[in-house]
């Protein structure tokens, strides 16, 4: 029975992967556009889902991790271009938030509870402060244009984004299927007996926390090379990590995919609605409520326990 | 059974900011051993286990398991050159199967292995197997029965074939037929070679199982033997039931012919799978001293949590002739019922006068001067703290305090829950003769939970001993050590 729900649902997911690729066919540049974004949202909403619902983490500052990547990768390119190859910038916008997300782990693992959470909003906040001060650098709170683009060809931006939430999707998900997944869980849920069971759990949680900066940072490089600026309010902002997490709670903790449905899910309601202005984000952040409350499993969770009855 | 010890404490101590919870201790365990370290609530026996498992650092000593020093290293460390722990509680993964999580245990502490090695699966399935869980590996643990989840920490701490194997309170929760079939899985531990140490209570739980017994008090060694020697020592009879126990004489009558008017009727209480209570009845009269005596785990504080309303029961439980049942707990606590917690629950950052004051928010100003008079009188060093932060003040004073707390409401029936719990006997003697004085002084109705029955007999007017979530005994404290010294031991 439960085979034949989780085939079900995994031809169903074929089936929308398979309309999504060839979209590009069939509808226009605003729709594409619209969906890349959402795309890069899903990879940071995956990679947060790997932190809070596998390892227990709750990281309240996904956007310093997304900054790090996207500003690296948008100061590198504005300094450097055209000497530099615009996928070194992104390359460089990775591994920056790799460092920066061990950086700030290191010690925030230590501290127990809602601290963690705490050291990674500040993180955040230092962040935002930083590109502010540092104006001449970062463009500050105009934004910072880049001179390159990966492409001005909206069906190939939109197919790049697509690619690239399929393989970071597929290697978040095969994660945290996997050994290493297993050990994490246990690890968020009962860090005591996890160590007492021989596994090194600050290992295993600061080994979380640099997959979720690498995909991040990647995500945030590659999606400023898409917009063609860095700014604050598109990368940094606290309400930005606000959303991220709200689609990965949305899709369904712990199940990471869940995470990309959520994200693909309220960046297009907010987008439909923007002709109702500012109830657009009223109307959204309703639904998303009602969906925490009623459904704390989230979509995926609606959809199983659905089937189940 | 090989002479050569295969774990060696020596010097083991552990501080707690001023709290001394485990003093110089000392002991050994050989290959083939079953040592029970037993201790009443507060007694250091679970700091020492957990020092020994790496998840609490010791203060000074040393842990050697084979001659190597263990003391200071991290958990994983520990448990990776041979000591395992089969914990009472634990959180599995609910999403997995048991099979799942037994293999959980069995995987490297490796980022580069992404797949478990073919071997864990028939590993997992034989370790399943010996522990009982053979016919429900496919099950989720949260549809588990309490036994079987006990059965997969079991199996979980063997998973990595520990030489040396801790469990904590083995049998807490379990069947008679249940207690049997897991002693057979603690003996095959000895039979193989391995040195085991079963923390627990009191000597009873364990005697059957047990090589050897070591008893702890207030961090401290009192006696070490034969369950049979540890159970007849002098020092251990005393902490456990106390030195000559002589009831008080009544100094003021109540009503023993008339109705209770408290009475808990067939009540029981179901913490998940867990049974906590099982149909226990009792009763209280206006103005008498009840003391309801038993050890950490046996139901206490869930039978007054019921009586509090804040514990959903089966049964009935009658205040002045109506029933409890549906009230709120602050509609209880306005009735006349007031529970002074074992956690005490005070407001750590207000002073003591405020917490006070917040107890006697309802009293007009003057009732509340009065009443603050005569707590002052009936606990002096509370008055000279009266500016102090409640957090700063020492276990015996945050005790009093919440006592005291207790008492501004004005209660007709004052619920204390092991008060002495983690308190020096210094303290006691103070608490004590505070009680006495309360119960001479005013027309107050106490029901006291305790497992210290030195302290809960001199007052009482009544016993009940709550032995596995039923009553196991009443009577007059006179005749306690004769008739129910046997449930406790």
């Amino acid at each position: 029975m439960r085979a034949l729900v989780g085939s079900r649902l995994f031809w169903f997911g074929a089936v929308v992967l398979v309309a999504a690729a060839v979209l590009p066919l069939w509808v226009s540049g605003y729709v594409l556009g619209l969906l890349t974004v959402a795309y890069y949202t899903a990879v940071f909403a995956m990679s947060w889902d790997l932190l809070f619902g596998f390892a227990g983490e709750v990281n309240f500052g996904p956007t310093f991790l997304i900054g790090l990547g996207a500003y690296t990768a948008g100061i590198l390119d504005s300094q450097f271009s055209p000497d530099l190859s615009i996928w070194w910038c992104i390359l460089a916008g990775a591994a920056a938030a790799v460092v920066g997300g061990v950086v700030l782990a290191l010690p925030a693992l230590r501290v127990s509870g809602p601290y963690f959470g705490l050291t990674t909003l500040v993180a955040v906040l230092m962040l935002q402060n930083f590109i502010v001060v540092f104006a001449d650098l970062t463009g500050g709170e105009i934004g910072l244009p880049v001179p390159d683009v990966i492409t001005i060809d909206a069906k190939l931006n939109y197919l790049i984004a697509f690619g690239f939430m399929l393989v970071a999707g597929g290697i978040l998900f095969g994660l945290s299927r996997s050994a290493i997944g297993l050990i994490l869980q246990a690890s968020g849920q009962d860090a005591v007996q996890a160590g007492a069971l021989g596994f090194n759990v600050s290992k295993h949680k600061l080994f979380a926390f640099a997959v979720s900066a690498f995909f991040s940072g990647l995500s945030g490089a590659l999606m400023v090379f898409y917009l063609g600026t860095a700014s604050v309010g598109t990368f940094v902002d606290i309400g930005v990590g606000v959303q991220v997490i709200i689609a990965a709670v949305l899709g369904g903790r712990r199940t990471v995919l869940g995470a990309a449905i959520g994200a693909v899910f309220l960046i297009v309601m907010g987008e439909g609605l923007r002709p109702l202005g500012e109830l657009a984000t009223l109307i959204v952040s309703v639904t998303a409520l009602l969906v925490i409350l009623f459904f704390p499993n989230g979509f995926l969770g609606m959809i199983r326990g659905g089937s189940r009855a | 059974m090989n002479d050569a010890p295969m774990l060696e404490v020596s010097g083991l101590t552990k501080r707690f900011g001023g709290l001394v919870a485990v003093k110089d201790l000392e002991f050994e365990i050989r290959p083939g051993e079953i040592l029970g370290l037993i201790g009443p609530n507060g007694s250091g026996k679970s700091t020492v286990m957990k020092m020994i498992m790496g998840v609490v650092r010791p203060s000074s000593g040393s842990i050697k398991l084979d001659g190597v020093e263990l003391a200071g290293l991290p958990a994983h460390k520990i448990a990776r050159r041979g000591v395992g722990l089969v914990f009472q509680h634990s959180r599995p993964l609910n999403r997995q199967t048991v099979l799942e999580n037994i293999k959980v245990a069995l995987l490297p502490d490796s980022l580069l292995a992404l797949f478990a090695d073919r071997g864990v699966d028939g590993q997992a399935r034989a370790i399943a197997e010996r522990v009982g869980l053979g016919h429900l590996l496919d099950r989720k643990p949260p549809t588990l029965a309490f036994a079987d989840l006990r059965r997969l920490e079991l199996a979980k701490a063997v998973a990595r074939h520990p030489k040396l194997v801790l469990v904590d309170e083995p049998f807490a929760g379990l069947t008679a037929s249940e207690v049997g079939q897991f002693s057979t899985l603690i003996k095959e531990f000895r039979d193989d070679g391995r040195a085991v140490l079963l923390v627990d209570h009191n000597v009873k739980s364990v005697s059957a199982l047990v090589d050897r017994v070591l008893a702890l008090y207030l961090g401290e060694r009192i006696a070490e033997g034969s369950a049979a020697d540890v159970m007849q020592d002098e020092t251990v009879r005393r902490v456990y039931l106390g030195g000559a126990l002589t009831g008080s004489t009544r100094s003021r009558q109540f009503a023993a012919d008339s109705a209770p008017v408290l009475t808990v009727e067939t009540v029981s209480v179901l913490y998940g799978k867990a049974q906590a209570l099982q149909g226990v009845s009792l009763y209280v009269h206006e103005g008498e001293f009840v003391s309801l005596v038993g050890l950490n785990g046996a139901g206490k504080t869930t039978l007054f949590n019921a009586i509090c309303g804040l514990v959903p029961y089966s049964g009935a439980i009658r205040w002045g002739g109506t029933a409890l049942d549906g009230r709120s707990p602050a509609s209880i606590a306005r009735g006349g019922i007031v529970q002074c917690p074992e956690t005490r629950e005070l407001f750590g950052d207000m002073s003591v006068r405020e917490n006070l004051e917040l107890g006697g928010d309802h009293l007009d100003t003057a009732e509340r001067l009065e009443r603050l008079d005569w707590l002052y009188d009936l606990f002096p060093i509370l008055k000279g703290r009266q500016a102090q932060n409640a957090r700063t003040l020492s276990g015996g004073e945050q005790q009093m305090l919440a006592i005291a707390r207790a008492l501004m409401m004005k209660p007709k029936l004052l619920i204390l829950d092991e008060p002495t719990l983690g308190l020096a006997p210094v303290i006691l003697e103070t608490l004590s003769k505070a009680l006495e004085r309360l119960r001479r002084d005013s027309p107050i109705t106490i029901l006291l939970g305790e497992q210290n029955v030195t302290f809960a007999l001199p007052h009482a007017d009544r016993v009940y001993v709550l032995d596995h979530a039923r009553i196991a005994w009443e009577g007059p404290p006179g005749r306690f050590e004769a008739e129910a010294a046997q449930h406790y031991l």
